[in-house]
């Protein structure tokens, strides 16, 4: 089995801040889902999710303040997967509850260095 | 301490009364129960005293103890105490081993004097103290880290269980040749270590644990889910696994949350015991069990130490199979305990994936959310050797489309190895042919 990384992405800023309840719902989706994942045995690593803040380091000591609000879609966390092939992987992406938000899951296979 | 014990033993025994009746029972189920229970505590104390070179010595005078004990009595009748009269033969076996073997005598002698300097003789102390000590020191000396794991559970399994070779090729779903080679070459590695019978270092013990724990673990289900065997309930295994859990906890080196964690769910699976089965034998499922029969002294003891596993910040995987099993001591069908329990499989899946925890998650997918998403989810597991997983689907698929679910149901019991797994799937076949019928 080949691993892949999940990355999820959506417009945090443009999202509306849910109820406690709508909270809470969502965060019950994306455990299903990734229990899901689980019971087939093709998780590797839940992962994290990334705070909105940062910073970005370019060359000659460029460096500049996060959040990114020039970009739409910033990354909100990532998975591990196992699969068989990107299809796979790709199909184990779409149950994902971000889609419901506006938001993607990029599924990208990881080459051991 | 010890005192706890035996209170603690006692507990157990007045809860169960299987112990107790045992000791009525007809002579032919009377020494293969003796054997389970005494066989390991002879050896164990032997092995104590002779060293871990003379393992085998220490298992050989005790089989021959107990090769005399089914000769004589079959002849002369049981004697009025069974076990004395073992202990007094063992000890009689080991001392003329100690004496007519002067090689024997020579390579002893050494470990004699490390255990009670300027003592010649040979003095075989089976007290319940001495058991005990030598068992829990033992269980770490089994589980030492230069042998593989797998070996680890087995030698456990052996020497502290005394489960015969098959048991425990059954547990680990392979022959009796691969088991004995797994045995012995765990044994010659105990040897050429040197390893000796006593309780790791406090810094050693955490990681030492787990492997005592997952033998703990397997003991419990083997005994609780008796995976080879027709006899569906084997106590008397599963209150062995209780009593070495609690020799952990009773000793403050070794008692951990995660040790107290495993002890919960020991508990609470235990207190249905008398409701798993009906009056003719037969295996009753969990949602048709009477709660009245459920063990409510037990199940306060799992709550009891649930509680006392929730110290340190570490959540292992018996401490989210606890709060499953607490979620089950609760009959009514509400949303809020199978919300309850599918995240806890959640949790469970991420930490350690198996088909089983795979299957009940699904399951309480079922009950938490609707079975048609179970349904989807279900065939994605690709769990389709599986009797298991064709019994989930026919109970998914009935009432929904009976046709599938009784032919999953079919599939089941073509895979279903035990007598009372083969009786539970054929009783959903007949209540979906009747439904089917009526239709």
């Amino acid at each position: 089995m080949k691993e892949f990384l999940f990355v999820f992405r959506n417009d945090y800023k443009a999202m509306p801040q849910g109820s406690p309840e709508e909270m809470q719902a969502m965060m019950k989706k994306w455990m299903d889902w990734v229990g899901g994942i689980a019971a087939q045995n093709k998780l590797v690593d839940r992962g994290n999710r990334l705070t909105s803040g940062g910073k970005v380091v370019k060359a000659n000591n460029v460096i500049t303040d996060g959040p990114y609000t020039e970009i739409k879609e910033l990354i909100g966390g990532y998975t591990l997967v196992k699969a068989d092939s990107l299809d796979e992987a790709t199909a184990l992406a779409a149950g994902c509850p971000i889609l419901e938000v506006g938001g993607n899951v990029e599924v990208r296979e990881i080459n051991p260095m | 301490m010890f005192a706890c014990i035996h209170v603690l033993l006692n507990i157990f025994r007045s809860l169960c009364m299987f112990t107790k009746t045992s000791l009525f029972m007809e002579q032919p189920e009377l020494i293969p129960h003796l054997f389970r229970t005494e066989y390991r505590k002879i050896t164990v104390v032997l092995c104590k005293l002779f060293g871990i070179d003379h393992i085998e010595i220490a298992e050989d005078i005790a089989s021959d103890t107990f090769l005399l004990a089914s000769e004589t009595w079959s002849i002369k009748g049981l004697p009025p105490n069974p076990v004395a009269w073992l202990y007094t033969v063992a000890k009689n076996k080991a001392k003329d081993q100690f004496k007519h073997d002067a090689v024997f005598k020579q390579k002893v002698a050494k470990q004699l004097q490390y255990l009670s300097p300027g003592n010649e003789e040979i003095e075989i102390d089976l007290s319940d103290k001495n058991i005990t000590d030598s068992q829990l020191q033992m269980l770490f000396a089994i589980c030492d880290p230069s042998i593989p794991v797998e070996a680890q559970v087995g030698l456990a399994l052996r020497i502290l269980c005394g489960f015969g070779i098959n048991e425990i090729a059954d547990a680990f779903l392979t022959n009796k040749e691969t088991i004995n080679k797994r045995l012995f070459r765990a044994k010659e590695k105990l040897r050429i270590e040197n390893v000796k019978i006593e309780l790791p270092a406090d810094e050693e013990i955490g990681k030492r644990l787990e492997t005592v724990l997952t033998t703990l673990y397997l003991l419990f289900n083997e005994g609780y889910y008796s995976s080879g065997s027709d006899s569906t309930l084997r106590k008397d295994l599963c209150l062995e696994a209780m009593r070495l859990n609690y020799l952990l906890i009773d000793n403050p080196s070794t008692n951990k949350p995660f040790v107290n964690a495993l002890f919960a769910l020991m508990c609470f699976q235990s207190s249905r015991f008398e409701a798993r089965t009906d009056a003719n034998g037969e295996s009753v499922l969990y949602q048709n069990q009477d709660a009245n029969l459920w063990d409510r002294e037990l199940i306060t003891r799992g709550e009891y130490y649930l509680n006392l596993s929730s110290g340190g910040n570490e959540i292992s995987k018996y401490h989210l199979e606890a709060a499953i099993a607490y979620w089950h001591t609760i009959q009514a069908d509400t949303k809020e305990k199978w919300e309850n329990i599918l995240q806890l499989y959640n949790r469970l899946l991420q930490i350690e994936y198996s088909p089983i925890a795979a299957l009940n998650r699904t399951y309480a997918l079922s009950k938490a959310n609707s079975k048609g998403e179970a349904i989807v989810e279900a065939e994605k597991l690709g769990l389709n050797n599986h009797h298991l997983y064709h019994s989930l689907l026919g109970e998914l698929y009935s009432d929904i489309d009976d046709a599938k679910a009784l032919s999953h149901f079919q599939s089941a019991l073509s895979l279903a190895r035990s007598i009372a797994d083969k009786a539970l799937i054929g009783n959903k076949i007949a209540e979906r042919e009747k439904k089917i019928k009526r239709s």
